[in-house]
């Protein structure tokens, strides 16, 4: 096991992250902050604080559950059941900018079946993926727009997350 | 959540008799997750894309039907509706050769209601297909138990405690039945009240306390769920007339003022006004009997979704 984020180096990220969102942000741009469950509902919630300090104005955050768009829904992989949980996304996404937050971005299909859930709520003027760990390994076209840290590493690693809210305590570890 | 650990495995529900309270909570908690799904813009998700669901009815039913159509539809299934009316049935084929010559054309989930019970038990057994119970015979309908449970857990917050009563035509009543099962393991008391021609035998096997007298219950309990009089099932007639069945259980205004304010009103529809219930008291505001139709939708959706991937875990 090795650490590859610490705890003050997760709350660096998520600053710079918001940073790069606002020099990002053109005037009248409608921002959001969208987070999948249940890891990237974290990261969402304390980028949303910490855009609302920097936009000073409350930034809305909601949370999405990708279950029924997962594309191996119906071809288990041997692990465990997916579990349907809600989406709480409490404002209308017409014309916003979403920022999509997961906690790390890997093969890209999790951020595919982000979009088409977002898609069936509403027609977002844009989607941006923000992730706190983004990982060599892609099967999708897709990439993020905001990374914390960036990563290479052999299949057979993985990378775990750990949240205090979640896990009691801060940090990225592979494993 | 306490769902974590935890798996479904079951690829048929046939009744809640056999479920556990794990089980029903599980079922309850994936529930939950469909519900904003009425409220999207898109009503629909890809998840049973590529799926058939047949809808093999050889009762007549509205509201469960047109529910689990929609149910299926909103996870992007395709159904066939069957009906008995306009099929080889009448030509004299059997429940096993429809259900094998509708399973040969490559269908995943039968949602079946049936006159006989037993037959979603039986057809579970010989068919590959998941199979779902929308009703068989006077022995349960599992979904309307559910939903009924899911609306008392979503308004009450939880079922422990409660005290329940059903009133009415308990002996034709599968509703009841599901509705015993599912309550009782949640940790309800129920109460079945009606005329004891309408009590069904073996009585003393259910988990329940039996009174014949609305008045003497309506003032205790939280929750009260109207049957419908079942006159087509109806032989000898077990009640003098139906202004006297109305008379001493049907629930009226006047007998809805001894009755706790907050109490919730619910009935499996479809509604004979003015004999079990009247009019202004399903109208009124202590009525859930809308929402509990709302709430069968999602309950069905994760009904569906849940048989199906008992069933797509199985295969691996």
């Amino acid at each position: 096991m090795e650490v590859i984020l610490s705890s003050d180096k997760i709350a660096d990220c998520t600053t710079a992250i918001a940073d790069e969102i606002v020099s990002k942000t053109t005037k009248g741009d409608k921002i959001v902050v969208i987070g999948i469950r249940s890891r990237g509902e974290i990261l969402a919630k304390r980028l949303a604080e910490v855009l609302s300090k920097k936009f000073k104005t409350k930034i809305p955050c909601g949370t999405l559950d990708i279950t029924l768009y997962r594309d191996d829904i119906n071809n288990p992989q041997g692990q465990s059941q997916p579990v349907v949980r809600s989406t709480e996304i409490g404002f209308d996404i017409d014309d916003t900018i979403i920022i999509l937050v997961d906690d790390v971005l890997y093969t890209g299909r999790s951020t595919r079946a982000a979009m088409d859930a977002l898609i069936d709520l509403g027609r977002p003027k844009a989607i941006r993926l923000a992730v706190l760990v983004e990982r060599s390994g892609r099967e999708f076209p897709i990439q993020a727009d905001f990374a914390g840290l960036k990563v290479d590493l052999p299949a057979d690693k993985s990378v775990q997350v750990n949240f205090v809210e979640s896990d009691g305590k801060d940090r990225v570890i592979v494993i | 959540m306490s769902s974590k650990e935890f798996t479904w495995n079951r690829k048929h529900l046939i009744g809640l008799r056999e479920l556990s309270r794990e089980e029903i909570e599980y079922i309850f908690d994936t529930a939950q997750g469909f519900e904003q799904m009425s409220t999207r813009s898109v009503k629909k998700a890809p998840t049973l894309r590529g799926k058939v669901v047949v809808n093999l009815f050889f009762e007549d039913s509205t509201r469960t039907r047109n529910s689990f159509t929609l149910a299926a539809n909103r996870l992007s299934a395709d159904v066939i509706e069957f009906t008995q009316k306009s099929s080889s049935v009448n030509k004299g084929e059997t429940l096993l050769d429809t259900a094998k010559n509708l399973e040969a054309m490559g269908i995943d989930i039968v949602v079946i209601r049936h006159s006989a019970g037993g037959a979603p038990k039986f057809l579970s057994r010989n068919i590959n297909a998941c199979v779902v119970n929308a009703g068989d015979g006077f022995c349960e309908h599992p979904t309307q138990g559910l939903l009924d449970t899911f609306t008392i857990r979503k308004i009450k917050g939880s079922l422990e405690g409660l005290k329940i009563a059903i009133v009415g035509d308990i002996a034709h009543s599968r509703v009841a039945r599901s509705d015993i099962y599912a309550m009782t393991k949640l940790g309800a008391e129920v109460i079945l009240v009606g005329p004891p021609t309408l009590m069904p035998a073996k009585i003393n096997q259910l988990p329940v306390q039996v009174s014949y007298s609305l008045d003497s219950v309506i003032g205790q309990v939280d929750v009260i769920n109207m049957l419908r009089i079942q006159f087509e099932r109806m032989g000898a007639n077990p009640f003098p007339s139906i202004k006297e069945y109305s008379h001493y259980f049907g629930l009226t205004v006047e007998r809805m003022k001894k009755a706790k304010k907050d109490i919730l009103v619910m009935h499996p529809g479809p509604i004979n006004r003015g004999v079990e219930i009247e009019s202004e008291v399903a109208d009124g505001a202590n009525s859930v009997i809308l929402q509990q139709v709302t709430n069968g939708l999602a309950v069905r959706m994760a009904v569906l979704f849940l048989v199906n991937q008992a069933a797509m875990t199985k295969e691996t």
